[in-house]
């Protein structure tokens, strides 16, 4: 399939079209109808807790956010390829792949609450936490590699950028590192045409992203980010393509942010109502949803019920993170080092004695 | 323990022999580490000993060589890195302070960094530009790493040992004007020299010398001279720069009742302004003289032709210290 959709042909992959019919029966990944269900509902379960959050944002309940509402299929497709000892290298948007790592929503909530214990994920492993700076995450995945390379285990790092990701140097460092070591690493750009404001033609001069895989030495696909079975189909071939030591993958999947880059920002200042609508046509969860609907999975009734469902829970778990506890003193010393030096102690005791003292004082 | 004579080359070689021997999570790599042995020959025949999935040359990327070691690290391995020269670890930056420093904290403790960083550094080489600088407080001030210097061939095996066994991020920073210039019987087999722990090279009542790396040697050197003008200096060698090993130096400062601080940093916003404001804090009522820096300018290190203006010499070590002592 690398090989047919080779980034210098400048053709990008799709199963199905904006409305849903599958117009490459033999690219349809293999897939059972009720995993394809679940998957279908964990997109839904996904963008209804993005959408909530968003709101809960601005009622002043949670801090800066950045929304997936848009790029659920690439976070659901990999959701299906990724296995329990695959490694998961976030950047910062792909709630539907911490979710299937093994984060929960609350984790997911403390976070952007502004507890670090948000990022620790305890039902999850091989996961490094979400990076805020730019695709300096991305050595870290070529690292990872080398490390599973070297104990010669049977797992896949799948590693996450955005298109303005790529112009940084340290994309091109870890493409260059892990093709030149040859480890199992799936680099996703979710290329979603903007970073914050700036628009993907502004990023590069290249027709695309995948096409710079050819200067590494490892194929690269540029698929239909809003396609799940494209999705699915391509992250199923990279990962066994890495699995059998062939070395690394560059996936770019083109998608559509279709919500703020964060809660702070307002895209009606750099982003026209017609460009909004075009990409609204090619909707990832409509376009499955009409195939769902086409080959008559769905139950109409019982999905507003989930829905309904959905709604509830994710307000539960969004109240129980709401009553976590304010962090102690402590959590901010005691994991800086594994061996603490004494001006952290010193540091630490002396602030105790002055919250002593106001509250003595008080 | 059986000894042998080593410079430090020869100790740190000793040190990445001993524990690459001992633990098979651990990986040396950087640029022209593997083959050639580094361009200061530190890991020279380590990689036809263990092979080149363990000791190799990776492609030249600072800031992926330091990327990639965090992220086998997180997948447990436990890297030692080469950074040719401290002028080139810049571009590494990034990934030492935002990520290198911050993964354990970040991580609440469940991702630790078991992660060394060699690092060439300081002048006296007559080397090419960027690569004779001192700026090991840039590194100090970054909360989440410890930053080491040894000044002698033993002190490079047994510190970085400690280095390599330690699950906090370490920057090993080595004095190469005394790579190959101080010999000395080491011990061949295993030891190790605890991080954070200061060393009293030579005890005295009037003034305390704190010095680390090359700067050690130079002081040193100063020592009969000032035997001979009466002083008596207590020369204390700091080896480890963060943590620091505060209680040895306020103990010797209220000894002594004065300050004598010298290094390649330059002068302001660096260690020495950390000791002087640690002697405040901690022996203020002790001090008899106002603490001096003997360090170097805040310019650019000049290109060889003009180094010997900037690099410390004994003489000035000897000129400030009796400064000091008569004030």
């Amino acid at each position: 399939m690398f090989k047919e959709f080779d980034a210098t042909k400048k053709k990008i992959f799709r199963v199905m079209d904006d409305d849903g019919h599958i117009i490459s029966d033999k690219h349809m990944p293999l897939i059972e109808e009720n995993q394809l269900i679940d998957a279908y509902h964990n997109m839904v379960f996904a963008r209804t807790a993005d959408h909530m959050i968003i709101s809960y944002q601005r009622q002043g309940r949670i801090y800066t956010y950045p929304p997936n509402y848009g790029q659920e299929a690439i976070h659901g497709a990999t959701a299906m390829v990724m296995r329990p000892d695959d490694w998961l290298v976030p950047a910062f948007r792909e709630m539907g792949a911490w979710l299937a790592k093994g984060a929960t929503l609350k984790d997911i909530f403390l976070y952007f609450m502004g507890y670090e214990v948000g990022n620790t994920w305890p039902a999850a492993n091989h996961f490094l936490p979400i990076s805020v700076p730019i695709a300096s995450q991305l050595p870290h995945a070529a690292g990872i590699g080398y490390a599973i390379k070297y104990k010669k285990l049977d797992e896949v790092v799948f590693a996450f950028v955005g298109d303005g990701g790529t112009s940084e140097g340290d994309f091109h460092e870890a493409l260059n590192f892990a093709a030149v070591w040859k480890v199992p690493v799936v680099f996703i750009v979710q290329n979603n045409q903007f970073a914050i404001s700036v628009p993907f033609r502004m990023q590069t001069a290249s027709a695309g992203i995948a096409i710079k895989s050819v200067a590494y030495g490892m194929p690269g696909i540029q698929v239909d980010g809003n396609d799940f079975f494209a999705m699915l189909k391509t992250l199923q071939e990279a990962s066994a393509y890495c699995r059998e030591g062939n070395g690394p993958v560059l996936i770019e999947a083109v998608t559509y942010r279709k919500g703020a880059h964060t809660t702070s920002d307002d895209p009606t200042k750099y982003r026209s109502k017609e460009e909004e609508e075009t990409w609204e046509k090619k909707d990832p969860l409509k376009r499955l949803k009409n195939y769902l609907d086409s080959k008559n999975l769905l139950d109409e009734t019982e999905d507003r019920r989930l829905e309904e469902q959905y709604r509830l829970e994710i307000d539960r778990i969004f109240v129980e993170a709401e009553n976590q506890p304010a962090s102690p003193l402590e959590d901010v010393f005691k994991y800086m080092y594994a061996d603490m030096p004494d001006d952290l102690k010193k540091q630490q005791v002396e602030h105790e004695n002055f919250l002593q003292w106001k509250e003595s004082n008080s | 323990m059986s000894m042998k004579i080593m410079n430090m080359v020869n100790a740190i070689n000793s040190a990445l022999d001993i524990k690459l021997a001992e633990d098979p999570d651990i990986v040396v790599y950087g640029e022209d580490v593997g083959v050639e042995g580094g361009v200061f020959r530190v890991t020279e025949g380590l990689q036809l000993k263990y092979g080149a999935e363990r000791v190799f040359d990776s492609p030249l990327a600072e800031s992926a060589i330091a990327g990639t070691a965090i992220g086998m690290a997180a997948a447990g391995l436990r890297p030692v890195i080469e950074m040719q020269f401290c002028g080139f670890v810049y571009p590494a930056f990034n990934q030492i302070i935002s990520h290198l420093a911050r993964m354990r904290n970040r991580s609440r403790g469940r991702i630790e960094m078991p992660v060394v960083v060699r690092i060439p550094y300081g002048g006296g080489i007559n080397a090419l530009e960027h690569h004779s600088e001192s700026m090991e407080a840039l590194y100090a001030q970054i909360p989440g790493l410890k930053v080491v210097i040894p000044s002698t061939p033993a002190d490079a095996k047994g510190l970085l040992i400690s280095a390599i066994e330690s699950n906090d991020p370490i920057l090993f920073m080595e004095p190469k004007r005394i790579y190959r210039a101080i010999k000395q019987e080491v011990g061949e087999e295993k030891f190790s020299i605890p991080i954070g722990k200061a060393k009293i090279i030579t005890p005295g009542t009037d003034v305390t010398v704190v010095a680390y790396g090359a700067m050690v040697r130079e002081v040193q050197k100063a020592l009969p001279k000032l035997k001979e003008a009466g002083i008596s200096v207590e020369l204390i060698d700091l080896r480890t720069i963060y943590p620091m090993d505060k209680e040895t130096l306020a103990q010797s400062i209220r000894k002594t009742g004065r300050l004598v601080f010298v290094a390649e940093e330059p002068t302001s916003f660096g260690v020495g302004a950390e000791i002087i404001a640690m002697a405040n804090e901690e022996a203020f009522l002790y001090l008899q003289a106002p603490p001096k820096r003997v360090t170097a300018f805040d310019t650019i290190v000049p290109l060889p032709k003009g180094e010997h203006h900037y690099i410390i010499s004994p003489e000035k070590i000897f000129y400030e210290i009796q400064k000091t002592v008569k004030f």
